[in-house]
């Protein structure tokens, strides 16, 4: 029990996927630009970074591996989580409207996130176990809110401020990302 | 002349990185040492290429509502091609760059040229724009991966340049020196177009 909280922690704030491990930087980039969508895409990321991780650990340990098919690894992840995504979609747009419309727009967007992929190689490299692995998505994506709800916060009020021309756009808002890895790479002690 | 035109748009006017922003992930996470992005970039160069060859061969036979899904599939078997021959032959680099390397597959500037260029157009331009995309890709992650180490290591392709005395920045081999290098080399860019457009703007 204590490991896992201690890998939860860890992989929120110390192993931040985007900010200590580079996943999910282009939604970090693209989709920050307001506090509300920001949060919709964090919690469409960490719906189907578990679900997906979940599915990918099945199928590794009991499709690939039993077959010795491991070679066949990329496609076939990468398959899983495209496919899934699609399922989630209509699954959410039957069962419950509201949550379809606040995250719908971004689930098609999901399948190109580095995360979810690198999320499903990750659990494997690190031999994680079943539990290991669904803890780990888990804090692989509330991490992953935390950062892209963080820098919302901070660009909503960009926009009322008197930025330099050749700075604006893509520039100021990696700086901003370098200066928050900073802040967090000063956790890296808490665990 | 107009392939000329579709390979040199790759290097500048549409660079990957600078103009477009995509493949952030990659970009970010392998430059830390020059050898790393140059092997980053050439990686990447062979599966844009291979892909769109391919799916500038197939695109009349590809039925339209399962053209992402196929086209996933054809980038991810060049990256398992890719992933194999890297552990085989580099196996050093390809323990450095690590998962990044499969993670080729989801690299959006793949899907976006493959999407808006190779499904739409014959092979020779294709490949023309591949290379044009790839070889821009390259030059963004060695110029970055350079200056990270050169700063951080005092050196550029593992040759010492920066004399002995030289105070190293351990902070550009971490994840913040990636993030603010970046920003700021965008920011000379940016730069550097706006002053050409208010030229050319005043000799018309």
């Amino acid at each position: 029990m204590e490991n896992l909280l201690l890998l939860f922690a860890g992989t929120v704030l110390v192993n931040n996927f985007v900010l200590a491990r580079f996943l999910g930087v282009c939604p970090y980039l693209g989709v920050s630009r307001q506090v509300d969508t920001a949060f919709g895409m964090g919690l469409a990321t960490t719906f189907v970074m578990v679900i997906a991780s979940v599915f990918t650990y099945l199928i590794y340990h009991f499709l690939l591996i039993p077959f010795g098919l491991e070679y066949l690894e990329i496609v076939a992840f990468i398959l899983v989580i495209s496919s899934l995504v699609q399922v989630v979609e209509l699954f959410m747009q039957k069962v419950s409207p509201t949550l379809y419309r606040a995250l719908g727009i971004f689930l098609p967007l999901i399948t190109t996130n580095c995360a979810i992929m690198g999320l499903a190689l990750l659990v494997i490299q690190e031999g994680y176990q079943f539990i290991e692995a669904l803890v780990f998505a888990l804090g692989a994506g509330v991490g992953f809110t935390l950062a892209i709800v963080l820098i919302a916060g901070i660009r909503e009020h960009l926009d009322i401020a008197d930025i330099p021309y050749a700075l604006r756009g893509g520039a100021i808002t990696l700086i901003i990302a370098g200066l928050m890895a900073l802040a967090f790479s000063g956790l890296a002690g808490v665990v | 002349m107009s392939l000329l035109k579709d390979f040199m748009n790759g290097l500048w006017n549409e660079h990957p990185i600078f103009r477009l922003l995509l493949g952030m992930c990659p970009l970010l996470a392998v430059t830390t040492t020059a050898v790393y992005g140059l092997a980053m970039g050439l990686a990447t160069l062979f599966v844009i290429v291979c892909a769109e060859i391919v799916i500038s061969l197939i695109r009349n036979f590809i039925p339209k509502k399962v053209r992402i899904p196929s086209y996933i599939i054809i980038i991810a078997t060049f990256v398992t091609i890719v992933d194999y021959t890297m552990a085989a032959f580099l196996p050093d680099i390809a323990e450095a760059l690590s998962i990044f390397i499969p993670l080729i597959v989801t690299n959006c500037l793949i899907m976006a040229r493959v999407e808006a260029f190779a499904s739409r157009v014959p092979v020779k331009r294709a490949i023309a724009d591949a290379l044009g995309q790839g070889v821009g890709f390259t030059w963004g992650l060695v110029l970055l991966a350079a200056v990270r180490e050169l700063l951080g290591q005092g050196a550029i392709f593992g040759f010492q340049i920066l004399g002995e005395g030289f105070p190293t920045w351990g902070i550009m081999g971490l994840p913040p020196g990636a993030f603010i290098s970046l920003g700021i080399i965008l920011a000379v860019i940016n730069q550097i177009i706006r002053l050409r457009h208010k030229r050319t703007k005043e000799v018309s």
